[in-house]
């Protein structure tokens, strides 16, 4: 209020508000796609990119869509993101897991459906993905606020919570002399199958650390194919969990838009073995 | 005392009110303001080219190939992935003419000598790809200073240079080991 008089009066320069503006002014390629959880990075794995094409400057937006296919199951998830200044993402997604006809086997009934929203927050705390020290990667912080839709049922299987929230601590960094894109995350979680079946379990109640790492090769500015590897807990009696694995080729059709094919083995889901599958994901970004 | 300042201050609107205005009569002709010379009207001061190298002199300042702001590669693998000196030429006058054409980068080309910056883009390069070259310009910090250059800057030009070296056929591992000797300098040649 003092301010706004301040500036009406002409009488000093009040710290000028800064216009939000938009310059899609980062690399191809280089604010990544967007994993299964809505936040920035690979297809299963974090990394400590920025979604958005803004610099630190600007602001930047990018939507999602993503589908799974597995044997059994089905996951489609659809989310929006911005990035702040190349230093903050803020992000939302919604996760529709469907049982398919393992549903009916499940006791569930044929196609019934698991559903989360997944709110996250990203900061980048030093160094970038492709500028600055070759060895100083991009290291960023981050929480999934993750809130099933599906409490009696998740608790019902021996889920502790069907809300939950995942700690990730990330670094990325594209090695230029190389062509080579990689990245480590440590996450702090409970989640079961992502937090589709809620969050601890009858076997395990607390946090654990987990593991996910992804190596790429560019082939050109617009072409990264690579592998990730994600490690999970194991908290449910009923079924057991295991680590998720994919090769993918993520490829910038246009400075806007990214399309991410990727062959991803998630392992035995709810006693469900050998889910194997497809995954495509559409990204638009500005 | 207290009457004289309270009269004083009881005079003072008086004193201050403005003369009853009326419309302001135009006596000179209205300035045409597309033909005033500014570059006059500020001051500004334009060095002569020099007649042989056509480039606008500079102050002395100490030479050396440090300045380029990277080490060379060994070896002539590179020099050779670029096609020589000539082929260096070409990329980096290419990357420079996209440059000028980019509506996103060109008034920070326009303003400046383009001839020295031809001239110097092809010897930093050259020398850092052992492709046989001395650089004579000066160090990244000050050939940058007031440019008020930004990231996003700085990836418009990544990109002119991507896609001239794409164009003259470099190889693409090669292209990203030269953009690994730039990418270091990312915070001494941008300003915002």
């Amino acid at each position: 209020m003092v301010c706004s008089l301040a500036v009406l009066a002409s009488t000093s320069p009040c710290a000028a508000r800064q216009a939000i503006t938009f310059d899609s002014g980062k690399l191809i390629l280089t604010n990544g796609v967007t994993t299964i959880e809505g936040s920035g990075g690979g297809g299963l794995a974090t990394w400590a990119t920025i979604s958005g094409m803004g610099t630190g400057r600007a602001v930047g937006v990018s939507a999602h869509v993503t589908g799974l296919e597995l044997p059994d199951f089905r996951l489609d998830t659809h989310g929006l993101a911005i990035g702040i200044h190349d230093r903050v993402e803020l992000a939302y997604a919604r996760q529709n897991f469907n049982t398919r006809q393992a549903g009916a086997a499940l006791g569930l009934g044929r196609g019934f459906q698991f559903n989360q929203d997944i709110f996250s927050a990203k900061v980048r705390l030093a160094g970038d993905l492709v500028y600055g020290p070759a060895l100083l990667p991009q290291i960023s912080v981050g929480a999934e606020h993750k809130r099933g839709l599906d409490g009696g049922l998740v608790r019902a299987v021996g889920a502790r919570q069907s809300v939950g929230t995942d700690f990730t601590l990330s670094a990325t960094k594209l090695f230029l002399g190389a062509s080579i894109l990689a990245s480590a995350t440590v996450r702090f979680t409970k989640a079961n199958q992502f937090g589709l079946l809620g969050f601890g379990g009858d076997k395990n109640a607390g946090r654990s650390v987990q593991f996910e790492g992804s190596l790429g090769l560019m082939l050109s500015p617009r072409l990264l194919v690579g592998g990730e590897w994600r490690t999970r807990p194991d908290n449910l009696a009923f079924a057991c969990e295991s680590d998720a694995k994919d090769l993918f080729a993520a490829w910038a059709i246009s400075r806007r838009v990214t399309l991410t094919a990727a062959y991803v083995d998630v392992g035995s889901v709810a006693t469900f073995a050998h889910q194997r599958g497809g995954l495509l994901s559409l990204q638009l970004a500005h | 005392m207290p009457l004289l300042l309270s009269l004083l201050l009881a005079a003072a609107p008086l004193a201050t009110l403005p003369e009853p205005q009326t419309a302001p009569v135009e006596e000179t002709a209205p300035v045409d303001w597309d033909t005033v010379d500014w570059e006059r009207e500020f001051g500004v001061v334009r060095k002569e080219r020099d007649p042989v190298t056509g480039e606008i002199p500079l102050d002395p300042y100490p030479q050396s190939d440090a300045n380029a702001g990277a080490a060379s590669f060994k070896g002539e693998t590179m020099a050779r992935a670029f096609g020589g000196q000539a082929g260096i030429r070409k990329i980096t006058d290419r990357a420079l003419d996209l440059s000028l054409l980019d509506p996103r980068i060109e008034a920070i080309f326009a303003e400046h000598d383009m001839v020295r910056l031809r001239r110097t883009l092809f010897e930093q390069v050259c020398f850092i790809l052992s492709a046989g070259c001395r650089y004579s310009g000066r160090e990244m910090k000050v050939a940058h200073k007031g440019l008020g250059t930004t990231r996003a800057d700085l990836n418009a030009l990544v990109e002119h240079l991507q896609q001239a070296m794409r164009e003259a056929g470099v190889p693409f591992p090669a292209q990203n080991r030269l953009l690994a000797k730039l990418a270091p300098m990312d915070r001494t040649i941008t300003e915002r």
